[in-house]
């Protein structure tokens, strides 16, 4: 290993030749050069810019037009100047000169590339086409007609004589830009080579075996490659469409975590569709705010409410959305907070798009923080230290004075870190305070526990003392988008994925409340669907999140927790029975073994819901029955199902026919609604961009 | 007893002509090395070094002194490195396929060149900022305090990327051993 450090030393040592003495002695001479330009124009004062070096003649026939004042003197002068440019312009027309810029000027145009021939010119001005010249410019002899010489020569009239000086400006201007172009063709022109010398070489050697050429790197081409990607995605193959007669129940646990949208979001931005894998339907459906029912005081922490309607992508099935809001308790009324942000301050956290984004986001929600509440700081990095013991979020000078020390470098240590910010939470402790760890990293988990179960195993293990952890992405290039989502579904609480300063303002501002107080822990959900009305179903997204359909009444098994105000959608795409849509043909030999007649209930589904009070051990039941009336779908659930549509365009479309990027953006866009934060217009622009690069 | 670099720095800002050749002649090779270990090419590493000492009358009177003129004229080497990689990859974007003929073309180049290719393989393989990093702690024996103040960036973020140098070799090699 360090051999190979060793080789790439003694690579680069011995890497450069010497340089070749005559280039070295031109680059020396040009140099020089610019060093004597230096200082000539740090002496001069700069050229007026009206007059530009090589403007002299137009500009002096300028200043001699503006100094004579007499009518005949001027007429004179049109005339003279009329005459002699017709007699420079046309033979050079006729032999189809090139400019000393060496750019073949469009005819319109040579005057002043040919005015220093006027003096020799002017005296034999005997062409036929100088005598209407004359005329032309005769009749009136004001200031304007003065330039009727340059209105022969350029097709635009020039009235005013403020219009011809404009231009006399112009073609000087292009004189003095003649040099730079010359310049500009000395450039290309080794390119040009290159490219030819290459061609030729492309053809000398026939293509090479394939496996040496992929074993091998042009030296020319160092640049280009991009380097190693170790992100890793937590992902799972997508729902199959599930025979109700064969298998009825689903069950699964909620998902509040919207990391996948962003992380979706920072890929079309930078150009990229993101990988498959990276596509979580379920978090980029929780993404956006909906307007679902708040639940009654004093009643269940959320409410349920359910709608059926028409799939956008297949007339003959219909997507059931099951929508939970959870309660919004006054803000005033929120426990005290005991937060301990664990910083991840390795190297890799260098990036703009990591710690500085880092500390901005935590100095927006700082500000949203109440006196009572306490801040604690611990980084990790090689070694983890508290940077910052528990403060009272009211010292708001001395929080941001450590946030702002905070500085990267050094390898990551993160079970180390996290063992010292439980300990630190512990010790927080305080009456009726909520302990949570905002976790903020890029995802670089390489000291230390390594091993993604045994990191899992560490913070189950501690969710149980009653705080939270919650599991803030930073970055891009190494995200660690497995481990975050284990630590995070593991340690109750949530992941999201912050890639600009307005999705830190979304996920620690105006969400704060949500991120930060639980009002449900280990949420799951169980759908029956009725065979009798049910043919196929299949729930899209929440692969991730899918539970075995005993652990729904097994209080021990760990789910989704439910934050205040938080909202949780689900989306199932179900075929009715007898609808040509039935993708499965029914069993030759299993109808017999189906004794059991169907249900005389006309009822779609039955909803089964089982959540924990916080810090509850036994678990509360809802159920309600979903009726098989499909309706109108509203703004909320057509928005719901457009964005579904995309997540499945980007990981495949299986099911969705000839449905594309322009349905759902045409789908997404008639149901923006009101949308206040301007959620639901990003979300149409980066359909927009994921229909161009998925071209 | 030679003049200082710092002292033949002021003097160029101030008009000497001699001063400033003087510092030419003592540091074009300097540049010219880095420069071919930053971009891994002749021509590349010869056009840059003339851009730069092109440049550098004009550049020496921003030169404050706060930093030693070498590790100063380091930084301007990777900036003027940066700016021509970035000029290069909108060029590379325009023209498509330039690198699969490349590759081939050096496919057929006998096996001399393979420790050449090694290398090249690897400097390819690191993104642009390990790339400095190695160049100026491994080929211009920089220690990381030089290295962190001539990129800008603290010795913590160069002792990081130089583990993740020694990571991204480890992997290149386990990688190798799986052809």
């Amino acid at each position: 290993m360090t051999d190979d450090l060793e080789k790439l030393r003694a690579g680069l040592k011995a890497l450069p030749p010497d340089p070749d003495p005559s280039v070295k002695a031109a680059a020396l001479a040009r140099a020089m050069e610019s060093f004597g330009r230096a200082q000539e124009s740090a002496k001069q004062p700069r050229p007026m810019s009206d007059r530009p070096e090589r403007a002299g003649f137009l500009t002096g026939v300028r200043d001699m037009l503006n100094r004579l004042t007499t009518r005949p003197a001027l007429t004179m002068t049109a005339s003279v100047a009329a005459i002699a440019v017709a007699l420079a312009i046309y033979p050079a027309l006729q032999r189809g000169v090139s400019l000393p810029g060496g750019v073949i000027q469009p005819a319109p145009r040579p005057a002043p590339a040919n005015a220093p021939t006027l003096p020799e010119a002017a005296p034999t001005a005997s062409a036929p086409q100088s005598g209407e010249q004359i005329a032309a410019a005769k009749p009136e002899a004001s200031a304007a007609d003065a330039n009727a010489a340059e209105r022969d020569v350029a097709p635009s009239p020039a009235p005013d004589p403020a219009r011809t000086r404009d231009e006399a400006k112009a073609t000087a201007t292009l004189m003095t830009d003649a040099p730079l172009e010359e310049m500009a063709a000395e450039a290309e022109a080794p390119a040009l080579q290159d490219f030819a010398a290459g061609g030729l070489a492309r053809e000398a050697s026939p293509a090479a075996p394939a496996a040496l050429a992929a074993k091998r790197v042009a030296p020319d081409s160092i640049a280009p490659l991009p380097e190693v990607n170790t992100e890793a995605y937590s992902n799972a193959a997508a729902n199959p469409v599930k025979v109700t007669a064969e298998e009825p129940v689903s069950t699964f646990s909620i998902d509040t975590d919207t990391a996948s949208w962003s992380v979706l979001r920072s890929s079309l931005s930078n150009g990229d569709l993101p990988p498959a894998e990276a596509v979580r339907i379920e978090e980029m459906v929780n993404y956006f705010p909906y307007g679902y029912a708040a639940p009654e005081a004093g009643g269940a922490p959320f409410r349920t409410s359910v709608s059926l309607f028409q799939t956008p992508w297949n007339a003959h099935t219909e997507l059931l959305r099951i929508g939970i809001q959870g309660a919004l308790p006054a803000i005033t009324e929120r426990p005290p907070l005991n937060l301990v942000f664990l910083i991840d301050t390795s190297g890799s956290m260098q990036d703009a798009n990591k710690l500085p984004l880092l500390k901005q986001s935590f100095r927006l929600m700082l500000a949203e923080l109440r006196p009572e509440d306490r801040v604690a700081i611990v980084t990790y990095a090689g070694s983890a230290g508290t940077v910052l013991e528990p403060t009272a979020a009211s010292d708001r000078a001395r929080i941001l004075d450590a946030l702002e020390r905070l500085d990267a470098g050094g390898s990551t240590a993160g079970a180390e870190g996290l063992a010292l910010a439980y300990r630190v939470a512990e010790e927080m402790g305080g009456d009726g305070h909520v302990g949570r760890i905002l976790l903020a990293t890029d995802g670089d988990f390489n000291v230390g526990i390594s091993d993604p179960e045994a990191l899992k195993d560490y913070v189950a293990d501690k969710r149980d003392s009653g705080t939270y952890l919650s599991v803030l992405g930073f970055g891009r290039g190494n995200l660690d988008d497995a481990t975050m989502q284990a630590l995070a579904q593991n340690g109750n609480g949530t992941a999201a994925y912050i890639d600009t300063l307005s999705e830190a303002q979304k996920v620690l501002v105006d969400q704060l409340s949500g991120a930060l107080f639980p009002i449900a822990d280990d949420v799951k959900i169980q759908i029956e669907f009725n065979p009798a009305t049910v043919a196929e179903y299949r729930l899209i997204g929440y692969e991730t999140r899918a539970l075995k359909r005993e652990d729904f009444n097994n209080d021990r098994i760990d789910a989704g927790e439910i934050g205040a105000g938080h909202q949780v959608t689900a989306l199932y795409e179900v075929t009715p029975a007898g609808s040509v849509a039935v993708l499965n043909d029914p069993l030759r030999y299993g109808a017999a073994q189906d004794s059991r007649p169907a249900e005389p209930s006309g009822d779609l589904a039955w909803l089964k819901l089982r959540y924990k009070d916080p810090g509850q051990k036994t678990s509360n039941l809802i159920e309600t029955p979903v009726s098989a009336t499909p309706a109108e779908g509203d703004g909320d659930a057509r928005f719901a199902a457009a964005i579904a549509g995309m997540g499945q365009l980007l990981t495949g479309a299986t099911y969705l026919g000839d449905w594309g990027w322009d349905d759902a953006i045409a789908l997404a866009n008639g149901a923006r609604g009101e949308d206040p934060f301007g959620y639901r217009a990003e979300a149409v622009q980066l359909m927009r961009l994921a229909e161009s690069l998925a071209r | 007893m030679q003049t200082p670099d710092e002292a033949l720095a002021t003097a160029t800002a101030n008009g000497d002509r001699e001063a400033f050749a003087a510092l030419l002649a003592r540091h074009y090779d300097r540049v010219f090395a880095l420069a071919f270990r930053l971009t891994g090419a002749r021509a590349e590493a010869e056009d840059l070094t003339q851009d730069i000492c092109c440049d550098l009358p004009s550049k020496l009177r921003s030169y404050r002194q706060d930093a030693r003129f070498t590790t100063w004229l380091y930084r301007v080497t990777v900036n003027a490195a940066h700016d021509r990689r970035r000029r290069m990859a909108t060029r590379a974007r325009a023209s498509d396929g330039w690198g699969d003929w490349e590759v081939n073309r050096r496919a057929g180049i006998a096996e001399a060149a393979e420790s050449q290719d090694w290398l090249s393989a690897t400097m390819a393989r690191l993104s642009p900022e390990l790339r400095d990093t190695v160049a100026l702690t491994l080929g211009e024996d920089l220690s990381q305090r030089e290295t962190a103040e001539v990129l800008g960036v603290s010795e913590g973020t160069i002792a990081w990327r130089m583990s993740e140098v020694k990571r991204r070799l480890r992997e290149m090699a386990r990688a190798e051993g799986m052809l």
